[in-house]
């Protein structure tokens, strides 16, 4: 047997590809369905606190800064294990599902917030008192005049860092998160072969590069669309 | 006397430690155009801004078309559709067409119907002369357009009285004379107009008043010959004259 041989039986060999394939696929399922939950529920939070934000009210700001800041310094990854392990002596046991949702949309909706706030106030003070002086209220010149105009200019930096923060589903693997590292792992130990392994960095590949290309995509379409 | 369009007495503005506004009273006539001069930083932006409320006077009383612009009952965006106002820096919303900036607030201030909003939108433009621009973002208009889109968005909403803080100022001069010739057309029209500007052709062309400011006050006001040829007071007299060397 020659190298390149023994090269192909270790890292795609097709016995052990074809028993894990449900369960990286599985796994891809769970990847999907977290990372949906993930960007839907972090880009949501991230814009409502914004918005929010805009009213101007000091408590409110100060309680919505220091969250946000708190967020966007704590690694994923502590806070995943904070909620997973430490919660339940709170009173509440999140899944490892909920806990590594919550801690990705908890730090996506920091990243976003201030995202979306940096866009919001790139729009100049003429654009806001134009509106208000033709009658229209705060929340009608903030949907229809501001937010149109601060969300071109996030886009680009708010597809990065979704794309940066869902790739962090795979961090679910330390607590038992059966999605597609957690199954490749367990299966490459099950089977004392690495093939699993290539079979889930191909299931990553196959979902991202997608959203990458579409991000590349977007950020020239609004780059000069200006 | 006519019943004022616009009354605003004892009119005090503060920033913090700074005395912006130290008592100005202005009364405007229906159908009047008000020209307003004075030094850079004398208050006068200051003083229009609070006459529509975008600046929170801090004591005083504003009346425009019978409405008290300071009662905290005044529903303050509905009393704004009669107060148009055009700024130095047109300020138009660049992700729409120049039908879009007019559009808006006849949608969502002034509730009508999309068709309905288009034609007043397109009749606006077309007073302004822009009638074949309507489907242009800002950003493919000249300077001068842009802030004939401007006027075109606020008199669509029919307002009573319409208030211009410098609108030529940052136009190139070759561009001024298409905007001077729109506010000229509007006050044929019958527009009550406070305009604040350097534009002493058009004042003396055009206005039944000019009111000088100067320190967070009315100096003097009067005809606009009386005011440009025979002030009667010093400071008048010096800042006409810096004026005029230009
Ligand atoms: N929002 C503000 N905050 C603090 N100071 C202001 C503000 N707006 C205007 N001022 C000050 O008020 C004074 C009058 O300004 P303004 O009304 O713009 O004068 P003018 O239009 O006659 O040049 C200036 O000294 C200016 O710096
Ligand atoms: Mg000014």
């Amino acid at each position: 047997m020659n190298s390149w041989n023994r090269f192909v039986e270790t890292f795609f060999n097709a016995k052990v590809m074809a028993k894990y394939l449900p369960d990286i696929l599985y796994g891809t399922v769970v990847t999907i369905e977290l990372a949906v939950l993930v960007v839907l529920a972090g880009l949501a939070a991230g814009l409502v606190l914004a918005l929010v934000r805009s009213l101007a009210i000091r408590p409110l700001n100060w309680l919505i800064i220091f969250v946000v800041d708190l967020f966007r310094s704590l690694p994923p990854l502590v806070i995943i294990v904070l909620l997973y392990f430490g919660l339940p002596s709170a009173g509440w046991s999140p899944s490892s599902f909920v806990s590594t949702w919550l801690s990705l949309a908890l730090v996506l909706m920091a990243f976003a917030e201030e995202i979306f706030w940096a866009g919001i106030t790139s729009v100049a003070k003429g654009q806001w008192e134009a509106a208000r002086s033709t009658g229209l209220s705060f929340g009608q010149t903030l949907i229809y005049v501001v937010l149109p105009q601060a969300l071109r200019l996030t886009i680009a930096p708010l597809t990065n860092r979704t794309i940066a923060i869902t790739k962090g589903t795979a961090l679910g693997t330390v607590v038992a998160l059966h999605e597609i590292l957690g199954m490749a792992s367990s299966a490459v130990s099950n089977s004392y072969n690495p093939s699993p392994l290539m079979m889930g960095a191909a299931a990553y590949i196959v979902l991202f590069l997608p959203v990458v290309v579409a991000a590349r995509w977007i950020e020239t379409r609004f780059a000069w669309k200006r | 006397m006519a019943y004022p369009i616009v009354a605003a007495h004892g009119i005090h503005k503060h920033f913090g430690q700074l005395h912006v506004l130290k008592g100005v009273d202005l009364e405007v006539e229906e159908r009047e155009l008000v020209f307003v001069i004075g030094p850079s930083g004398s208050g006068k932006s200051t003083l229009l801004r609070c006459l529509n409320r975008l600046e929170e006077p801090s004591s005083g009383s504003i009346t425009v078309a019978g409405i008290d612009m300071l009662s905290p009952r005044t529903d303050i965006n509905h009393a704004r559709q009669h107060i148009g106002m055009v700024f130095q820096s047109f300020n138009l919303y660049p992700h729409m067409t120049a039908l879009g900036n007019v559009m808006l607030a006849l949608r969502k201030v002034a509730g009508k119907s999309r068709s309905e909003a288009e034609d007043i939108a397109q009749a606006a433009l077309e007073r302004v002369g822009l009638a074949d621009r309507a489907h242009h973002r800002p950003a493919e208009l000249s300077g001068g357009q842009q802030q004939r889109v401007a006027i075109a968005r606020a008199i669509a909403l029919e307002p009573r009285v319409m208030l211009f803080d410098e609108p030529t100022s940052a136009l190139d001069p070759e561009l001024v004379g298409s905007v001077l010739a729109v506010m000229r057309s509007l006050r044929e029209s019958g527009m009550t107009m406070i305009v604040v500007s350097h534009e002493m052709g058009f004042a003396r062309a055009a206005a039944d008043r000019v009111v000088f400011m100067d320190h967070g006050l009315i100096v003097e006001q009067g005809p606009p010959a009386q005011i440009f040829e025979t002030p009667a007071h010093e400071r008048t007299r010096a800042f006409i004259g810096q004026i005029r060397q230009h």
